[in-house]
């Protein structure tokens, strides 16, 4: 094995490598803007306040421009001996982050102002959040995918604290912190025996290593199980899931938001470039399907049926969503425990899972802030009633909790739909008994966002309180765009999902 | 099977005109009832024209095949179509629910149920009827699941806000039940999509190919899933419990609207789709539907017998009914399954009516409890007398329709399929006949509590009581019709579904699961 280090020794001298400045231009958009932000804030101080949201929003939109450029060119590009791959799947991925990253903009406009919380650092930061994600979703190498993660974990650490006067808030940043670095540890851990077993960072050929030998050599197998350990936390996996609800809670609701969409999306795409370039059996390989397929198994097994079950018990709506948000982990990873059988099936069941994911969760989220205007608080209870003062929000949140659940014809269905179809695929009893737990499990979900729905239809409001939400312009749009998107995906699936039947991993090189 | 394509825009605009009907109501706003009422019934009437230009145009001479036939892409990466298609077995039950709803917004006109709020209340209604009907007409499996799960969440929330005292409960339950059965139905699906060559959720190939190249043992798992699917919805013993709560607490409309077609999804289900598409499952398992189908009945009717509230009887007296249905469609036979067919048709007109006449009581009472009413021949008499003519409708009185629904299903367990042993589908048939006895039973007993007698003291002066009003003619007169109609008529049903269940089972006779009966060749005539 560690023959495999011998070239890079021998290697002598440094050759500047190629840089395809339009596979890198999302990045360097993003970089460039975020930068600006900051020098903004650094010169202009107070007065940068007005513009700071709106520049966040521009940097979005512009980052968009090279996505879409790169799509239309339509060829795979790879740089860096493979380590930074653009592909239909990373674009998907990169065009999810960014549009996420717009709505949590949208969300947080007023939430900040209002609230008269440091605004120019904070989208600084978000902004410096999403370059990680992007740089995530084209990282095909043990240590790009370290700095993305870094990247894009360090600033969520400080949003969670952006409420800086309250206890909750800084119980919420040290808990997501002390975890998070515990991970990162973690995780760094086992690239180092993956490192040390096959001689490369890179997946391609930690690929081409370690799926060589017919039994796999223990160094491997602990080098696979931390590293996925690791990403465990950051997809807030059971048992893995501990900071999340308190995180969650004690947040800027639009910073957690932030986190339980974008991060928790961006450690499932390290997941599935692991998984797909690093481990899955390719090429007539047989790859270490041995391992991570039980070990995917387990993780989705548990954390949809424990996120399930402690959701049950939840009487705050952002804990509920935290616990859900376990459980929808759980559906998510459920591809993967067949991703050797059915590799290209698997990832795009996993990613429509995301991306539809993506925009209810964001709206849910949406809602919570809308209604909390009014109420300033997130209790269950609260929610009683809504429809008679605000049957627009009532709507919208009956649209993602119903989603969420998987009833069609909400988006939410036909992500659970591909999760099965991917599970059954597999034709294996392991895939079968696993598509079991999903549809029990969908019914022990519904239970608890049925029950929102009934106490926002059926239930009277506290205190009789009528008075109307006032929803914010950029709220409303936030509100808007994530229930279109939640309602088209769920009835004319055909022409988005269809978008991301293509997608394989190129493994690049 | 064949397929004829003419007119085919027919069944999308039918499916979709409640909807487009619900999304103008939608810019309506909410103060405006009237309005809400008159564009709800309004875009009933159209969907029951359309209905109605369905049944004139519809080819008699080729019922087995399926008409107004759509094919086109809808999903194309899972490999689910539009696909959407009228035979003999779909009609009727496409008739039922283009007929009913209108009767419901009549009825809605000046019976919007506590809290009020028609505008939510009547979108709901339309929804459910594109559900339903969209049900019916599905010939794809993801668009029929797509469909069956649409009527969810109206239900829901027709129980949840407009309920009883006890919605809460009743409404989670109905969800929680049906929900768990339609997602193992899903898997089912997927299953039968990978597990034959074809690799597709038409469900006419799959009929063709009825399970062919699935291991025994495999289909057996697969049909299990469908069966929990179907049977939670029908609802068959011991899967019934969230039915007589959900009727218990929904208002009148919702108890209609659910006992008069939301329960046929679920044996729609089983002749349409699991029978058809595992025969060969579907033996091994007909002896334990007809167990599960003949405990539906006795235990559905001694039910009854225990209740103290009426519309908690009518409920259970569907389970009984549906037991029939399900007797019928057990024994696999084209006889038994076009008496299950009739039987829906049936029991849609009959209970809905039933639901509809508790409705009125709870109106006029204030209350169901058996023991408090009485007399109510002397002092609502048309009522009354209504009531008792259901009630022998319901029994199963020749001439009425519920005659035909009841009487062939035992007849055809006489003689089931071939594969299936006779002594034990004889020994359900003698328990469904005890049934039929117990039914006499426990509708004459309500009958006698409530009808007949002098009226309680409580009621006696009550000037709340009176008679049928308008509202409430119009909207029962077609269904009092259906029932004398198709009890003198029968053949009107059979002749039209009959044609249809030949051909979904064409390849269950191939497969010799069926002896030719010679019940079978003389229900055409009826």
């Amino acid at each position: 094995m560690l023959a495999g280090i011998a070239p890079v020794l021998a290697a002598d001298g440094f050759v500047r490598p190629e840089i395809d400045w339009h596979a890198a231009a999302p990045e360097l958009t993003l970089l460039g803007f975020g930068a600006l932000i900051t020098m903004i804030d650094i010169g202009w101080l107070e007065r940068a306040r007005r513009i700071a949201a709106p520049l966040a929003s521009l940097a979005l939109l512009a980052t968009m421009v090279p996505i879409i450029t790169l799509a239309l060119a339509g060829d795979d590009r790879s740089m860096f001996d493979g380590g930074f791959v653009v592909d239909d799947y990373s674009l998907i991925m990169k065009a999810m982050f960014v549009l996420a990253g717009y709505v949590v903009v949208l969300m947080s406009t007023n939430y900040i102002a209002e609230g008269d919380y440091w605004e120019n650092e904070y989208y600084g930061l978000l902004l410096s959040s999403i370059l990680g994600m992007i740089l995530m979703a084209s990282a095909r190498d043990l240590i790009s995918i370290f700095v993305a993660l870094e990247l894009l974990s360090i600033p969520a650490y400080m949003l969670a604290t952006w409420r800086k006067r309250d206890l909750k808030s800084n119980e919420a940043g040290l808990k997501y912190y002390l975890m998070g670095v515990f991970a990162s540890a973690v995780m760094l851990y086992g690239m180092s025996l993956l490192y040390g077993a096959t001689g490369s960072t890179l997946l391609v050929e930690i690929n081409d290593a370690v799926g060589e030998a017919a039994r796999p050599s223990a160094i491997v197998v602990l080098g696979i199980i931390f590293v996925v350990v690791g990403f465990a936390f950051k997809v807030s996996a059971f048992p893995f899931h501990t900071w999340a609800p308190d995180t969650y809670e004690g947040s800027p609701t639009p910073v957690t938001a932030f986190i339980s969409v974008a991060s928790k999306a961006a450690g499932f795409v390290a997941l599935l470039n692991l998984v797909f370039v690093g481990f899955v059996g390719r090429d007539g390989l047989v790859g270490r399907d041995d391992i991570f397929e039980p070990l995917m198994w387990v993780l989705a097994a548990a954390s949809m049926t424990a996120g399930n079950l402690m959701a049950l018990r939840q009487t705050n709506m952002v804990r509920l969503l935290a616990y859900s948000g376990v459980a929808q982990a759980g559906y998510m990873l459920a591809p993967l425990a067949v991703a050797g059988s059915v590799p290209d099936k698997a990832l795009t069941a996993s990613v429509t899972y995301l991306v539809i994911y993506a925009a209810m969760n964001l709206g849910a989220f949406a809602v919570v802030i809308a209604v909390a205007r009014k109420t300033r608080s997130a209790e269950v209870s609260t929610y009683r009633g809504l429809f008679h003062y605000a049957p627009g929000l009532t709507v919208a949140m009956t649209i993602f909790l119903f989603s969420l659940a998987g009833i069609p014809p909400l988006g939410g269905w036909i992500a659970k739909f591909r999760v099965m179809e991917a599970l059954i695929e597999a034709e294996t009893s392991a895939g079968v008994v696993l598509g079991v737990f999903v549809a029990v499990n969908s019914v022990i979900a519904l239970y608890y966002y049925a029950r929102v729905g009934f106490g926002m239809w059926a239930e009277e409001a506290p205190d009789g309180d009528l008075t109307p939400v006032n929803v914010p312009l950029s709220l409303g749009v936030a509100l808007t765009l994530t229930a279109a998107i939640t309602i088209a995906m769920g009835v004319i699936p055909g022409d988005i999902v269809g978008r991301f039947t293509d997608v394989s991993l190129l493994a690049g090189g | 099977m064949d397929t004829i394509a003419d007119n085919n825009w027919l069944l999308t605009v039918l499916v979709f005109a409640p909807l487009a009907g619900a999304l103008v109501m939608a810019l309506i706003p909410q103060h405006d009832e009237q309005s809400h009422k008159q564009v709800a019934l309004l875009t009933s009437l159209v969907t029951l024209g359309l209905a109605a230009f369905l049944l004139i145009d519809f080819d008699y001479g080729s019922a087995g095949s399926l008409q107004y036939f759509v094919d086109t892409e809808w999903i194309e990466v899972i490999g689910a179509g539009y696909t959407i298609g009228v035979d003999g077995m779909s009609l009727p039950l496409i008739a039922l629910t283009a007929l009913i709803m209108p009767l419901v917004f009549v009825y809605s006109w000046n019976h919007i149920p506590e809290p009020g709020n028609a505008k939510a209340f009547l979108i709901l209604s339309l929804i459910l009827e594109t559900g339903m009907i969209g049900t019916f007409v599905a010939q794809d499996l993801v668009l029929f699941f797509v469909f069956f799960e649409v009527v969810l969440l109206p239900m829901f929330f027709m129980i949840a806000v407009w309920g009883g005292e006890n919605r809460r409960y009743a409404s989670l339950k109905f969800f929680l039940f049906t929900l768990f059965g339609s997602a193992l139905m899903l898997l089912s699906f997927l299953a039968l999509f990978f597990l034959t060559e074809a690799e597709t959720f038409n469900m006419l190939e799959l009929t063709e190919i009825a399970g062919a190249g699935i291991p025994r043992g495999t289909q057996l798992l697969v049909f299990g899933g469908m069966f929990l699917g179907f049977g939670v919805k029908v609802p068959m013993f011991p899967f019934h419990t969230w039915l007589p709560d959900a009727h218990t607490e929904a208002p009148t409309q919702g108890s209609v609207i659910l006992a008069a077609v939301l329960l046929k999804l679920g044996t729609y289900g089983f002749i349409r789709i699991a029978i058809p598409m595992l025969p060969e499952a579907a033996e091994a398992w007909a002896p334990w539907i007809g167990l599960l189908a003949v405990i539906g009945i006795i235990y559905g009717a001694l039910g009854c017998l225990a209740q103290t509230d009426m519309k908690r009887l009518i409920a259970f007296s569907s389970v009984a009914h549906m037991g029939f249905v399900m007797l019928g469609i057990a024994t696999l036979t084209d006889f038994g399954i076009n008496a299950a067919i009739f039987g829906m048709v049936a029991h849609g007109l009959i209970t809905g009516m039933l639901f509809f006449i508790a409705g009125s009581v709870k109106e006029r009472y204030h209350t169901l409890e058996i023991k408090r009413l009485g007399g109510m021949l002397a002092q609502a008499p048309r009522l009354g007398w209504i009531l008792g003519f259901v009630s022998m409708a319901s029994l199963g009185l020749p001439g009425l329709a519920g005659f035909w629904g009841e009487f062939p299903a035992i007849l055809a367990a006489y003689n089931p399929a071939g594969g299936l042993s006779e002594e034990v589908f004889r020994a359900y048939m003698v328990v469904a006949a005890i049934g039929t006895v117990l039914a006499a039973g426990y509708l004459l007993w309500l009958l006698q509590r409530t009808a007949m007698g002098e009226p309680p003291a409580e009621f006696a002066d009550d000037p709340n009581i009176v008679d049928v009003s308008t509202t409430e003619w119009i909207a029962w007169a077609p269904l009092l019709l259906g029932i004398v109609l198709f009890g003198v008529a029968p053949g009107l049903i059979f002749e039209v579904t009959d044609p249809a269940v030949g051909e979904s089972l064409h390849k269950c006779l191939e497969a010799g699961c069926q002896a030719a009966d010679l019940a079978a060749s003389s229900v055409g005539g009826g």
